[in-house]
């Protein structure tokens, strides 16, 4: 790696990734080929419906994939510093899940799930809870581990942390319990947090606050943030690049101005144009049709096709490459071929990025 | 709005009382009324907790109100219901849950799921009769008769709610209340979902009790929309004056929180925080201020003034 000030430095660099599951009806090919960077410091957002892979990719990257799942092909790259202060390089795939369990989790790689109440045990204090990483991994005596704790609970925002810190998590409000569940994942100072849909159960103004949170944690710490969910409104917020994932496959990748201001994949503008607009008095929301395929049948040609009103006769047939079209944006579909017919973006998303547009410009002035 | 109609649906003054210990009661639901008109929407929003569910359980008569009246096309069924009353609010009522999957039956087919309320009811001349219903309405939803002799574990979410849907619509029911009946779907199968209640409603004239903690999806199927916080009612107004002017500082902080699809806006933006003790807002010393013919606050004098005046 060259040793410029500018060049980033990368965390995580997924490559083929394949993955399928052994079930009673047969093979499901889960990922089909992902390719993903991750570099120091920033965020991206896997976005996708249920059923597209985000969980599955992100669970092997802790050494937590269910016992019927194979990583048929690819490699998961983790660049780190040991306790010596030796960089080096790891590829993922090539240990055993108990080896990524015990060498990294917690340690450099930690994971905020969606309920915080499955995450935490009901039966321990909260800050019993923080401090098991601490102990485990870093060495600390009881007394520094409490200290630590204590500045931890007061990090994430929980009010009278010398009271919570005997409390159980019964005792505090949804909110309150995936706060500790976030003091939890960076008990051992991590490098990689991967949020797994950590705001979903939770009710808008407390989920804006803990994305503001995790924001300004990550900045104040410089950790990597691989972030999950279905809803766009909550990448908007906090990404720095997105992989938008459909059928096991990255369909549509770039940085966040690329992905919400000139989307180019027909599902990208699916999901765009299906989140409501408080800004528009439009009556009907725009829906993609039909469902998600099943990936236990073999996928011929693009996987989107059926959804997709915009299919083109080639994509029935041949799944298309990624067409890199510019900047750090890349589109696998056959519509960004130089030979594809132009079309036109929904209507009510072309309505909504025009608006967007002429703010933009009058703010410029 | 055809406010010159009688209402299908009148709260006074519900309660919802629940005791907890000897010495301690949750007030879930804590004085509210409103109506509900004839082939509207009325949107019932606030945080978890707030006391949406226990509204929408008591109006349907799961629970006896602590106290307040409720009308229903006429009818007060806030007491002791009469058999007759009991048979008509069973049909005409009808309630959709937010988990499809947790209410319904795996062990059942679709068919017996979907029929079951008719049954109940002797809503049928025979089972021929009773088939075509199920399957006249399984179309309607988007689905195919073919579905009908699935069973529920067989369909994705999305699919699920529209059998949910279905078991409710076949009963012909004038009103549905509809608790979070999108709220585990993602967002782009929630927008399917939110049109196809809206085309039933076009069809069908049924009216909607429409709850849900998240404001963004209410804005497209309600006509009227109610704000609750801890057992009370806030705020109600049409879907205009509640987006558009917003008084009280908790409608306020749940329009702050919409996560918007747009970077630039979002990157920039800190959600506005209530904490109604902080402001010292007591919400038992508060009465319905008037901002417009269609437009209520709960706040005392003093409140409305502050609030009307930002
Ligand atoms: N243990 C498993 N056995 C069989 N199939 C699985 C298993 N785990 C995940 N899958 C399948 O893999 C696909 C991707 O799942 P997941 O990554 O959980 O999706 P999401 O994008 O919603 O997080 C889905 O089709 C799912 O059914
Ligand atoms: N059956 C019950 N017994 C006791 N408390 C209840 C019961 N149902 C609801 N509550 C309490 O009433 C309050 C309102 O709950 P709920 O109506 O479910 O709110 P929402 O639907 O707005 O989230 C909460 O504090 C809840 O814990
Ligand atoms: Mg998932
Ligand atoms: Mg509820």
């Amino acid at each position: 790696m060259s040793e410029k000030k500018e060049k980033k430095d990368r965390v995580l660099s997924i490559r083929d990734l394949n993955i399928s599951f052994e079930t009673a009806t047969g093979t499901i090919n889960a990922i089909r080929g992902v390719r993903m960077d991750l570099f120091r410091g920033e965020t991206i957002a896997i976005v996708g419906e249920s059923g597209s892979g985000k969980s599955v990719t992100v669970k092997t990257i802790m050494g937590i994939m269910a016992s019927n799942g194979r990583i048929e092909s690819g490699s998961i790259e983790y660049t780190f510093t040991d306790d010596d202060g030796e960089v080096k390089t790891v590829d993922l795939t090539k240990l055993s899940q108990k080896e990524i369990r015990y060498k990294f989790n917690g340690r450099h790689i930690a994971m905020v799930f969606q309920d915080p109440m499955t995450s935490l045990d009901p039966t321990m204090t909260i800050g019993k809870q923080i401090m098991e990483g601490m102990l485990a991994h870093l060495g600390l005596s009881k007394e520094e581990a409490k200290k630590r704790t204590l500045k931890l609970l007061e990090d994430v925002g929980i009010d009278e942390p010398q009271k919570r810190f005997s409390q159980y998590p019964h005792q505090l409000s949804g909110g309150m319990r995936q706060r500790v569940v976030i003091a939890i994942a960076l008990a051992c100072d991590p490098d990689i947090l991967i949020c797994d849909e950590p705001t979903t159960a939770l009710d808008v103004t407390i989920q804006a606050k803990i994305l503001e949170l995790i924001k300004k944690l990550q900045k104040e710490k410089n950790i990597s943030v691989i972030y999950i969910t279905h809803d766009l409104g909550v990448v908007a917020k906090v990404a720095d690049y997105v992989d938008v994932m459909y059928a096991g496959r990255i369909i549509e990748k770039g940085n966040i101005d690329e992905i919400f201001y000139d989307p180019r994949h027909p599902y990208t503008w699916g999901l765009l144009a299906s989140m409501p607009d408080t800004d528009t008095s439009s009556t009907r929301l725009f829906a993609i049709p039909g469902t998600p395929p099943n990936l236990l049948e073999k996928i011929e040609g693009d996987a989107f096709a059926v959804r997709n009103p915009y299919a083109l006769a080639i994509d029935f047939k041949v799944e298309p490459p990624m067409f890199n079209v510019g900047g750090q944006h890349r589109v696998a579909s056959w519509l960004c071929d130089p030979r594809a017919p132009k079309v036109e973006v929904p209507e009510q998303l072309r309505q909504r990025l025009n608006r967007i547009r002429k703010e933009e410009a009058n703010d410029n002035i | 709005m055809t406010t010159f109609n009688e209402p299908l649906l009148h709260v006074e003054g519900l309660k919802q009382h629940f005791r907890i210990t000897r010495h301690y009661t949750t007030k879930a639901v804590d004085g509210i009324s409103f109506d509900i008109y004839p082939g509207e929407t009325y949107g019932l929003v606030g945080e978890s907790g707030s006391g949406k569910s226990t509204t929408g359980r008591t109006l349907i008569r799961l629970y006896e109100p602590t106290a307040g009246k409720i009308i229903f096309d006429g009818r007060d069924i806030s007491g002791k219901l009469s058999k007759e009353d009991e048979k008509y609010l069973r049909t005409n009522m009808q309630m959709i849950f937010q988990d499809p999957m947790a209410c319904l039956n795996p062990r059942k087919k679709v068919m017996e799921i979907i029929a079951q309320g008719l049954e109940i009811q002797h809503l049928y001349k025979d089972r021929n009769d009773l088939e075509n219903k199920v399957y006249s309405i399984l179309e309607k939803v988007g689905l195919s008769r073919e579905h009908a002799s699935r069973y529920p574990q067989q369909f994705s979410g999305g699919q699920r709610q529209r059998i949910g849907i279905a078991r409710a619509l076949v009963m012909n029911p004038k009103l549905v209340i509809a608790d979070e009946a999108i709220s585990a779907l993602d967002v782009s199968i929630q927008a399917q979902v939110v049109n196809l209640m809206k085309d039933l409603q076009d069809e069908l004239g049924t009216t909607y009790l429409f709850i849900a903690h998240d404001l963004s999806m209410v804005k497209y199927i309600s006509d009227r929309i109610g704000v609750m916080h801890l057992g009370h009612l806030v705020e109600t107004g049409t879907t205009d004056d509640i987006f558009s002017n917003p008084i009280h500082p908790y409608t306020r902080s749940l329009l702050s929180a919409i996560p918007k699809p747009d970077p630039h806006v979002e990157k920039n933006r800190i959600s506005l925080s209530y904490d109604k003790d902080k402001e010292g807002v007591d919400y038992n010393a508060g009465t319905i201020h008037h901002v417009s013919e269609t437009h209520q606050v709960l706040a005392t004098d003093e409140e409305f003034e502050r609030w009307t005046a930002m």
